[in-house]
C-alpha cells in the first residue's frame, strides 16, 4: 500500500476511535474495549476491501458485512458515521431511549446495518446464508464477518465453520479478533478456545494471520482471501484490547463500561483531539 | 372422507409443488429430510435444497442470510429442535430481526408416537406466540397445509409452520379458502363452540356428532393461525353460546387455549375450558392411543363441553 493512503487510512482510523469513545462516552454505558480493537478492520473493510456505497444501500450486489460480536456496535456505527452512512453527530445519541442507535445493532432501524446482531455465535452463521445465497445466484459479491475471540467459545460458531467448510464458501471471510480478553478475564483464565487455526484449518478453511493494527497486513490477506478459491478464510487478527487509548489497552475492565469526564479527556489527547 | 395423510407428508409435497412456481423459494433441513419430508423438495429442486446436518441453531440462522439475501428459506426439523433448541436463533435473528424465514416445523405434539417425551412437543405454540410479529400457522389437514405453505411464502416476515407426523383425514375440498388470521367456522351450534386447531378439528367435528346425539348443540371453528388470533370471530362465538371449550394438540398452557383464554377473559368472559396435554410430558405409544390417553379424543371433548355448558348456569 502506498504511503499517503496508509496514512488516509490510519487518519480515518482515528476518527473512527474518537467516534467509538463519543458514543461510549455519551451514553454512559457501551463496549469500547472490543471496538477499539477492530477500529483498523472495520476502516479497511469499508474503505478498501468492500463494494458497499452508501447512496446505493439496496443494490443487490453489494457486499455484506455482520458485525457478529454485535457489543461492539459502536466500532461499527462509527465507521458507518465515517463511510456516510449516518451523520457523525448522532454516535452521541448511542443507547439513547428514543435514538435508532441501539447499544447492540438493529438492522431495521439503522442505513448500513445488514443484520442485527449482540446474541455471539449467529452473525457467523447468517454470514455464512449470505455468502450461500451468492452462490445460489451466482453472483460475485462476498461476505464479511467480524466474531471475537470469546465469542468462539459459543458452539454455533463451529456449526458455522463446519456449514462454510463443507459447502466450500471461498466468498466468505471471518475476521477473528484475538484480543485476548473476554469480560471475566484473559482466555486462558475463563475458557480458552485456542488454537483457532488448527481447528479452522480442520474444518475446511483457509487461515491467515494478521497483526490487526497494520494496514499493509490487512491488505496482503484479504487479497489472499480473494485469492483462496474452494474455501473459505478466516483471517486471525491479533489485536490489542482497546487500542488507541492508553488506559483501555489490555485491560478487560474496559470491555463493557463508560469514561468518565477525566478518563473522556485523556481519551481524546491520547487520540489526537486535543 | 378420502384417504389420511400426514400435514409432514402435505408439507413435502407443497414445496415441491412450489418450488417451479416460487424460484427464490429454497429449504433447509437438518437431517432430518426422510422425516419431515422435505426430501419430496430435495428430489424436485436439488439445487435449491441444503442439508445443514444435525446442527440446528446454526440452519436458524443461515436460513436468515438467505432471507436477507432476497430468498425464502423454509428451514425444517422437528417442533422440539426448530422451536424448542433453536428458541433463541428464532426469537432474536427471526423475529427481533424481522426476516423473511419460514420455519417448517413437523412432529410436533404426542402424536410423534413411540419416539417419546424426548421428541414430543407441546410447547412450540407458546414459545413462538410470546415473539412479537410471529404469525403461527397450524393446518388441520391436507388440503389446508398445502394452502398455508403458500400463504407462508406469499407473507413477508416471520412464519412458523406446524405439521404432524400422523396420518389425518382430508377434511377440505377444493373450493376451501384459506386465508391467514380468519378462522373458519365448520358448524353452526347455540349451546358451546368448539374452537379447534390442527388434527384437534377432525376430533372435535366428531365430538359435535357424540353432543348432537346427547342433544347439545355445538358449533365447530377451525383457527388454523394461531398468530394473529381471529379475535373477531372468537367472541362473536362466545357471544352467541356462551361457552368455549378449546382443542389443541399442545399443552394447556400457552397455546390456542391461552391465546383464546386471553381474549375472552378481556372481551367477553364466559366459560373456557381447555383440551389440549395437561402440564405433564408425553410418552411412547402409538399415536392414536396417546390422542386417547391424553384426553384429546372425541369423548374428552364432549365430555368437557358439557362441562362447559354445565358452568354457565
Amino acid at each position: 500500500m502506498d504511503k499517503q493512503r496508509k496514512t488516509e487510512l490510519a487518519e480515518i482510523a482515528r476518527r473512527v476511535r474518537v467516534g467509538i469513545i463519543e458514543a461510549v462516552y455519551s451514553a454512559q454505558s457501551g463496549h469500547p474495549g472490543g471496538s477499539l480493537s477492530i477500529a483498523d478492520v472495520l476502516t479497511y473493510l469499508y474503505f478498501e476491501e468492500m463494494n458497499v456505497d452508501p447512496a446505493k444501500q439496496d443494490d443487490p450486489n453489494r457486499d455484506r458485512f455482520v458485525l457478529s460480536k454485535g457489543h461492539c456496535a459502536p466500532g461499527l456505527y462509527s465507521v458507518l458515521a465515517q463511510r456516510g452512512y449516518i451523520p457523525v453527530e448522532d454516535l452521541k445519541t448511542f443507547r439513547k431511549t428514543t435514538s435508532y442507535l441501539q447499544g447492540h445493532p438493529d438492522r431495521k432501524h439503522t442505513p448500513g446495518v445488514e443484520m442485527t446482531s449482540g446474541s455471539l455465535g449467529q452473525g457467523v452463521s447468517v454470514a455464512a446464508g449470505m455468502a450461500l445465497a451468492a452462490k445460489i445466484d451466482n453472483a460475485d459479491r462476498r461476505v464479511y464477518a467480524i466474531l471475537g475471540d470469546g465469542e468462539s467459545e459459543e458452539g454455533q460458531v463451529w456449526e458455522a465453520a463446519m456449514f462454510a467448510g463443507h459447502y466450500h464458501l471461498d466468498n466468505l471471510c471471518f475476521i477473528l479478533d484475538l484480543n485476548g480478553l473476554q469480560i471475566d478475564g484473559s482466555l486462558d483464565q475463563v475458557m480458552d478456545p485456542r488454537p483457532h487455526d488448527e481447528k479452522f484449518r480442520a474444518f475446511g478453511w483457509n487461515v491467515i494471520t494478521v497483526n490487526a493494527h497494520d494496514f499493509d497486513e490487512l491488505e496482503a490477506a484479504f487479497k489472499a482471501a480473494r485469492a483462496c478459491k474452494g474455501k473459505p478464510t478466516i483471517i486471525i487478527q491479533n489485536s490489542v484490547k482497546g487500542k488507541g487509548v492508553s488506559f483501555m489497552e489490555n485491560d478487560c475492565g474496559w470491555h463493557g463500561k463508560a469514561p468518565n469526564t477525566e478518563q473522556y479527556e485523556i481519551a481524546m489527547k491520547d487520540l489526537g483531539e486535543r | 372422507m378420502a384417504d389420511k395423510i400426514a400435514t409432514r407428508e402435505s408439507y413435502g409435497k407443497a414445496l415441491a409443488e412450489f418450488g417451479a412456481k416460487y424460484e427464490n423459494l429454497v429449504v433447509l433441513d437438518a437431517d432430518l429430510a426422510a422425516a419431515t419430508k422435505t426430501g419430496t423438495f430435495k428430489k424436485a429442486f436439488p439445487d435449491r435444497f441444503f442439508n445443514c446436518g444435525i446442527a440446528e441453531n446454526n440452519m436458524i440462522d443461515v436460513a436468515v442470510g438467505l432471507a436477507l439475501s432476497g430468498k425464502i428459506p423454509f428451514a425444517s426439523s422437528f417442533a422440539m429442535f426448530a422451536a424448542g433448541r433453536s428458541f433463541e436463533q428464532v426469537r432474536n435473528s427471526i423475529g427481533y430481526a424481522h426476516t423473511n424465514v419460514k420455519i417448517g416445523a413437523t412432529h410436533a405434539g404426542i402424536t410423534v408416537g413411540e419416539d417419546g417425551a424426548t421428541h414430543q412437543c407441546n410447547e412450540d405454540i407458546a414459545l413462538m406466540r410470546t415473539i412479537p410479529g410471529m404469525t403461527i400457522l397450524n393446518p388441520a389437514d391436507d388440503t389446508e397445509a398445502r394452502l398455508a405453505v403458500e400463504a407462508a411464502i406469499k407473507m413477508d416476515g416471520p412464519c412458523y409452520l406446524r405439521f404432524g407426523r400422523m396420518a389425518v383425514p382430508v377434511l377440505f375440498g377444493a373450493d376451501y379458502r384459506f386465508e391467514i388470521g380468519k378462522g373458519v367456522k365448520l358448524a353452526e351450534g347455540t349451546d358451546v363452540s368448539l374452537i379447534a386447531t390442527g388434527i384437534e378439528v377432525e376430533q372435535a367435528l366428531a365430538a359435535r356428532e357424540l353432543l348432537a346425539a346427547e342433544g347439545i348443540s355445538a358449533s365447530v371453528v377451525n383457527i388454523h393461525t394461531i398468530k394473529p388470533l381471529d379475535e373477531a370471530l372468537v367472541v362473536a362465538e362466545a357471544q352467541k353460546t356462551g361457552c368455549v371449550v378449546t382443542c389443541e394438540e399442545h399443552s394447556i398452557i400457552g397455546g390456542l387455549g391461552g391465546a383464546v383464554a386471553e381474549c375472552l377473559s378481556e372481551k367477553c368472559p364466559v366459560p373456557v375450558l381447555r383440551i389440549g396435554v395437561q402440564d405433564v410430558f408425553g410418552r411412547s405409544g402409538p399415536a392414536k392411543e396417546l390422542v386417547s390417553y391424553f384426553g384429546l379424543d372425541a369423548a374428552a371433548i364432549a365430555a368437557k363441553a358439557k362441562a362447559a355448558v354445565a358452568l354457565k348456569k
